[in-house]
């Protein structure tokens, strides 16, 4: 029973038997012992999993900012492992939209030019650029800040640039990894709402969190113990649990 | 993308700025010290259109030079007035005027000052005509002067200032070693290009000169003015030979005299300028270069602090040529500004004289030094921005 046969639709990330190795003889950890995924269009799916458990390593692998060291990942059809760098880069920049612990918005760089970065490097022309940065600002709730810098926003608004930023190029997969752990409570409830909001959109969405409160609000809940999965579950809040079994 | 690259400038600006400093200096000590160079190398190039380039000059060898020596070179006969008259006479095709010059250091006095030490010239009139000998103000003596060997004289124009401050030289009396002459005539003021001040002369009627002082026996010097620039080496060959038959030479290896030829004298120096321009021109590049270092430290110094900014670049889909490119042109527009200011440096600079040299700028090394400075951005940024474009973007993302 997984959640694949549930949706049946095509899924977006297809993992099979992925192991991922740092190091080599004596000195290599496995981080990743054969991890089997599959996460379908539109899913909301909550990674969690205690430190150290390779968590971290899975979502650099999603996000293709890493490679796997065995196994096949298939993003959207194209089979990562025969993507050179320039095409990593692409998938990157289409595919997928990053959120961050730590935000990682560019130092003195204004919101807006944060959120038109991804499309900087798509090669999308200036007007249309701003008029789509604009938009996605606009949808965090943050068009009145598009000129401010990183450092004069608070911590919630600049996650919310960095979730502007993430969703601007219409990427297929977006990935959080701990996008909550440096907000405070009330700080968390808006990103939480706005994840909510984007799944209800149909986006497909991966957390990466050890929260248990963050993981609940997903639909799908997997979680890692030493680089494999230990248990992957359907959540009550699934929209699609009732209509589609 | 230069928007992008002035904001990396300005985001470190007490380091950008000495950088700047950097390359600026080089890039305005290239284009002035070439420009010195260059101003030198004009003097010169005056100096020899101020010479006259169509003379020669013929001094007897042997000894220390001067007329006295002359009598001792143990040649049989010896370059006199007549010589001189004979080449003249004898109409050769190449040659205008032999104009024979006797010299002498004597100690010249007005009634109110005296100078030792000066340069006494006798010779004839035409000696006004060539190059820059010409007088200045009254007239030079004549002909007849010669013929009767009138006690007259032409002055330079620094003596004239020194033993005469406070009024006109002219008209006055001077005492040459001795004999009273009437100063007729100032020399025009005459540029100089060795040790001697050619502004400090008295120049006599030949045969004055010749019966006060050396004697009538060989003359110092003829200068030999051949009909214009082109002939000036068949007028030396003409002359030579004429010579030659003259004193009754067969071995040409031999011959008691030389011809220096002025025009090929100050050919030489104008290409030892040349070769100082050359010198001063490495000595710059040197200092760009060093220039150039600066840039790579500052921009391997930035890569490393941006090492986060190149991860989360990297993570939105940069590519590593488009991560190449934006610390390039950091490193392009950074030497471009630090040469336009230096080209602003070096054309403020050039208006001073320097080293008594007034710089003429030539006009390649302006674009020669910003291109150079670009260059410089360019080849040592490649380093650096290679460095930040190969970074895996997790690994760069986990720094810091």
């Amino acid at each position: 029973m997984t959640p694949l046969e549930q949706t049946g639709d095509t899924p977006v990330l297809q993992l099979t038997d992925i192991h991922q190795v740092y190091g080599t003889g004596d000195a290599a950890v496995h981080a990743l012992r054969g991890i089997t995924l599959e996460i379908a269009q539109g899913d909301y799916v909550a990674i969690m999993g205690p430190s150290g458990s390779g968590k971290s390593t899975l979502m650099n692998l999603l996000g293709c900012l890493d490679v796997a060291s065995s196994g096949t990942y298939l993003l959207a059809g194209s089979d990562v492992k025969t993507l050179d760098e320039n095409q990593l880069a692409r998938i990157r920049n289409r595919q997928v939209g990053f959120v961050f612990q730590s935000f990682n918005l560019v130092p003195r760089m204004s919101a807006l030019g944060n959120v038109e970065l991804p499309l900087v490097y798509a090669r999308v022309p200036r007007a249309e650029r701003r008029t789509r940065a604009l938009d996605a600002l606009d949808m965090v709730g943050l068009a009145d800040r598009a000129n401010h810098q990183p450092q004069e926003l608070s911590g919630g608004q600049q996650q919310r640039v960095a979730i502007a930023r993430a969703l601007v190029a219409s990427p297929t997969l977006v990935l959080a990894d701990e996008p909550t752990g440096n907000l405070d409570s009330a700080s968390t409830d808006e990103i939480l709402a706005m994840f909510d909001l984007l799944a209800r959109d149909g986006r497909t969405i991966v957390v990466i969190t050890h929260e248990k409160h963050v993981a609940d609000q997903a639909h799908r809940v997997i979680t890692l113990s030493d680089g494999v999965i230990v248990s992957d579950r359907i959540t009550a809040n699934t929209p699609m649990a009732g209509s589609r079994s | 993308m230069i928007l992008s690259a002035l904001r990396g400038i300005n985001a470190n600006k007490l380091r950008s700025v000495l950088t700047l400093l950097g390359v600026m200096i080089g890039v305005a000590s290239v284009i002035l010290l070439l420009a010195v160079g260059n101003g030198s190398a004009q003097t010169v190039n005056s100096a020899i259109s101020q010479l006259g380039t169509n003379t020669l000059t013929v001094r007897p060898t042997g000894g220390g030079g001067g007329a006295q020596t002359a009598a001792s070179t143990g040649s049989t006969k010896q370059i006199t007035m007549a010589v001189g008259r004979e080449i003249q006479s004898a109409k050769l095709g190449h040659v205008r005027a032999v104009i024979p010059q006797v010299a002498g250091s004597l100690t010249v006095a007005s009634t109110t000052a005296s100078e030792t030490a000066i340069s006494v010239i006798g010779t004839v009139p035409a000696y006004f005509t060539v190059g820059t000998n010409s007088v200045a103000t009254g007239s030079s003596f004549t002909t007849e002067d010669v013929t009767t060997s009138a006690k007259v004289a032409v002055i330079g124009q620094t003596l004239a200032a020194e033993l005469f401050p406070t009024g006109s030289a002219l008209g006055q009396q001077v005492t040459v070693g001795g004999t009273p002459l009437t100063i007729v005539g100032i020399l025009a003021q005459q540029g100089s290009i060795g040790f001697n001040d050619p502004n400090s002369v008295i120049i006599a009627p030949i045969s004055r000169i010749q019966a006060s002082f050396t004697g009538y026996g060989a003359v110092s010097s003829l200068t030999i003015e051949a009909t214009n620039s082109d002939a000036v080496a068949a007028a030396q060959g003409e002359v030579e030979i004429m010579l030659n038959q003259l004193l009754g030479i067969t071995n040409t290896a031999d011959e008691p005299y030389t011809i220096i030829n002025q025009g090929s004298l100050l050919q030489t120096a104008a290409t030892s300028a040349a070769s100082f321009t050359a010198l001063l021109g490495a000595v710059a590049a040197i200092s760009l270069l060093v220039g150039g270092i600066g840039v790579t430290n500052v921009m391997l110094v930035t890569v490393t602090e941006r090492t986060r900014e190149i991860g989360i670049r990297k993570a939105l889909g940069a590519t590593r040529g488009a991560i190449l490119g934006q610390f390039l042109a950091e490193a392009a527009t950074l030497t471009l500004l630090g040469g336009v200011l230096g080209v602003a440096v070096a054309l403020i600079g050039a208006q001073f004289p320097i080293t008594g040299t007034l710089p003429v700028i030539l006009p390649f090394s302006i674009p020669l030094a910003l291109g150079v400075s670009v260059a410089i951005g360019v080849f040592f940024g490649v380093y650096p921005a290679a460095r930040a474009a190969a970074m895996r973007p997790i690994q760069a993302l986990r720094a810091i």
